[in-house]
């Protein structure tokens, strides 16, 4: 069953910035997908699109189909009622995404009432089943947020989440003001708790390592759109475009003395939104970009089973193989 | 079983508990009342001003007994005008024979009133316009700071005194006039606090999570600009007080009620301050400072307890 599906979403923001251009994506329940990409690149602006969550001024096109029903067009009315009993997110910050001056157990309780779920009695048992779930003692539930460690306060957003039994989270960064131990565990967690409750999860970061390692399909953004899709480790471990590939080859292969002697990653910075380059905006940092690339924007397009790239050189004879090898000749040079 | 051990037992995830909601819900009341109360007992100057205050509060409400009904009479006043301080007129008399004891007594009573329920009405005004301006933007949050802003430009005392010129002389007008007059800074401050509360995350949560204007408002802009709006209120009590002192002394509260305001009146007309007749001079100045410092340290105290950021010892 299809949870969710994006088309062809839009959001322009006041002052002419494109944050999002043209995505498209799908995901059926149960299923984890990783959404990569550098800063700047359109990642957070789609999560927020997705619940409609964006300022008034930004102008959103598209639609964003939950459950078959367009969030876009949807009644106000609606739309609140929509936000975390249908789909709930997992904040970035999550010191700053609690409210000081209240108790967890009250910010947890908080959508649980708002939306009617329960009386208070029964808010404050959901409450402790929550927090049980996500591994912490019930009695936490008395502490304000500076009480708690990082990890603590995840957990509390995650329950948070998962109050209102959504049938898809949005997890915004959720791990990266985290240690690699406490990283480790919150995604062990989530990955638990989506398989068991058979929840969509839409997962965005910036390490495609740790999407790689939790989603079962991946996209990468690039200046507002979805480069290059597939399987998560296809994409992680063989990236068809030049942009996927820097952002995999940016993580160096523990144990591998190669990659401690290769200089990694990408040169440059994402092109401002408001001032995109022609043809394909990759080009400017694209290590294999062609003359054509400047000149012709480049469409997502088939590449293999389950794959899609936006690359002149995905989809003709040999062109793939020919990005690869280049990809891999500049990774090496200065060894050399 | 104490309350305590009830709520324990009965707490969250304690299976099969068949406790009446309501009766845990006093219990959780009477709870954080004492927790309420065992953080400002660490607070030494909050004490002293809580202290300052109940006995400021008791003489204004026992103020019969302790001074006698009859005591702002000018025509059965029992000593000579202007006497100085003795064994039977302690704080000395004014010039029409009373003792100065019983009005700074029954003064109290005024001073108590309008301080408070100005400053309430100050603070309430300026508390919604300013969560209610910082809230929503757009033009009518600008119309809204721009009735502010003609309120802030007016001067505070010529307005009050055209309010208390055109209504009847009661006490009520001053703290009408008081209170309508002094809401802008408070609104400005709540606007500015709320616009910086709006811009953090949890805000962002909390609309994700489905919540409306109102409970944004109320449940999280709200808590989190009551620290600065208590700080406020204490501030404005005092300053209430003291307009109140002033529109007395300019002869525009109700002459026929005492009140340290009016009094410092007197004593400047009846030639005290020449005369050096200080014990008529400075005993409503004192109270007046006396009850500004003890709710400006009530207010410290109520702060840092309220505000968990801030300590339960600070």
């Amino acid at each position: 069953m299809t949870l969710l599906q994006v088309r062809d979403l839009t959001v322009t923001y006041d002052g002419g910035a494109r944050a999002v251009r043209g995505v498209d994506l799908t995901l059926a329940a149960g299923q984890k997908l990783g959404v990569a990409g550098e800063s700047g690149c359109g990642k957070s602006t789609l999560a927020l699109a997705l619940l409609r969550l964006l300022p008034a001024s930004a102008k959103v096109t598209g639609e964003v189909l939950l459950g078959g029903e367009d969030v876009l067009t949807m009644k106000w009315g609606r739309v609140r009622a929509v936000r975390w009993a249908g789909a709930s997110i997992v904040f970035q910050g999550a010191m700053h995404s609690l409210n000081a001056v209240h108790r967890v157990g009250d910010q947890i309780a908080e959508p649980i009432l708002l939306h009617k779920r329960a009386t208070r009695e029964g808010a404050r048992r959901k409450v402790a089943e929550l927090l049980e779930h996500v591994g912490l003692p019930a009695a936490r539930a008395a502490s304000y947020p500076h009480e708690l460690s990082g990890g603590q306060r995840q957990r509390v957003m995650i329950a948070m989440a998962l109050a209102c039994d959504p049938e898809l989270i949005v997890a915004d960064e959720p791990t990266t003001a985290l240690d690699v131990m406490i990283q480790a565990q919150i995604l062990g967690l989530i990955s638990r708790l989506v398989a068991e409750q058979d929840l969509g999860l839409v997962m965005i970061s910036h390490d495609l390592a740790v999407l790689a390692d939790t989603c079962d399909r991946l996209a990468v953004m690039y200046a507002g759109r979805v480069v290059e899709e597939g399987p998560a480790a296809q994409v992680y471990a063989d990236a068809l475009h030049p942009y996927g590939k820097a952002l995999s080859g940016s993580f160096p292969t523990i144990g591998d003395p190669a990659s401690r002697f290769a200089p990694r990653g990408l040169p440059g910075d994402p092109p401002d939104p408001a001032a995109l380059p022609p043809g394909c905006t990759f080009h400017p940092r694209c290590p294999v970009a062609l003359d054509v690339c400047a000149r012709d924007d480049q469409e997502l397009r088939p590449a293999g089973a389950g794959r899609r790239a936006a690359c002149v050189r995905v989809g003709r004879t040999g062109a793939a193989e020919d990005v690869r090898a280049r990809v891999r000749g500049q990774g090496r040079e200065p060894e050399h | 079983m104490t309350t305590s051990e009830t709520r324990k037992a009965s707490g969250p995830g304690a299976p099969g508990s068949v406790v009446d909601a309501r009766a845990l819900a006093r219990a959780r009341r009477r709870a954080s009342l004492a927790r309420f109360w065992r953080s400002y007992r660490a607070h030494r100057g909050g004490l002293w001003g809580l202290g300052l205050l109940i006995v400021f509060a008791v003489v204004a409400v026992t103020a019969p007994l302790l001074a006698g009904a009859d005591s702002q009479s000018v025509t059965d006043a029992e000593g000579g005008p202007l006497e100085g301080p003795s064994g039977r007129f302690p704080l000395g008399t004014d010039q029409f024979g009373r003792s100065v004891l019983a009005l700074l007594v029954y003064g109290s009573r005024i001073s108590l009133t309008v301080g408070l329920l100005a400053a309430f009405l100050c603070v309430a005004i300026g508390t919604v316009v300013g969560i209610v301006a910082g809230h929503f933007r757009g033009w009518y949050a600008t119309v809204l700071m721009r009735i502010t802003d003609w309120f802030l430009v007016m001067p505070t005392l010529v307005l009050a005194i055209a309010l208390a010129t055109v209504m009847s002389r009661s006490m009520w007008t001053v703290i009408i006039a008081i209170g309508v007059t002094t809401w802008p800074t408070t609104a400005r401050l709540v606007r500015a606090q709320t616009l910086s509360v709006e811009s953090r995350p949890y805000i962002e949560r909390a609309r994700a999570l489905g919540g409306g204007h109102g409970h944004v408002m109320v449940r999280h802009v709200l808590p989190n600009v009551m620290p600065l709006v208590l700080a406020q209120t204490t501030m404005i009590i005092s300053s209430a007080i003291l307009t109140e002192a002033t529109l007395a002394f300019l002869g525009l509260s109700d002459p026929t009620i005492t009140s340290w305001g009016g009094m410092l009146q007197d004593a400047r007309e009846a030639g005290a301050v020449s005369a050096g007749d200080w014990w008529y001079l400075a005993p409503p100045g004192i109270a007046i400072a006396a009850v500004a410092l003890a709710f400006t340290l009530c207010g410290r105290a109520v702060e840092s307890v309220l505000n968990p950021k801030l300590g339960v010892r600070s």
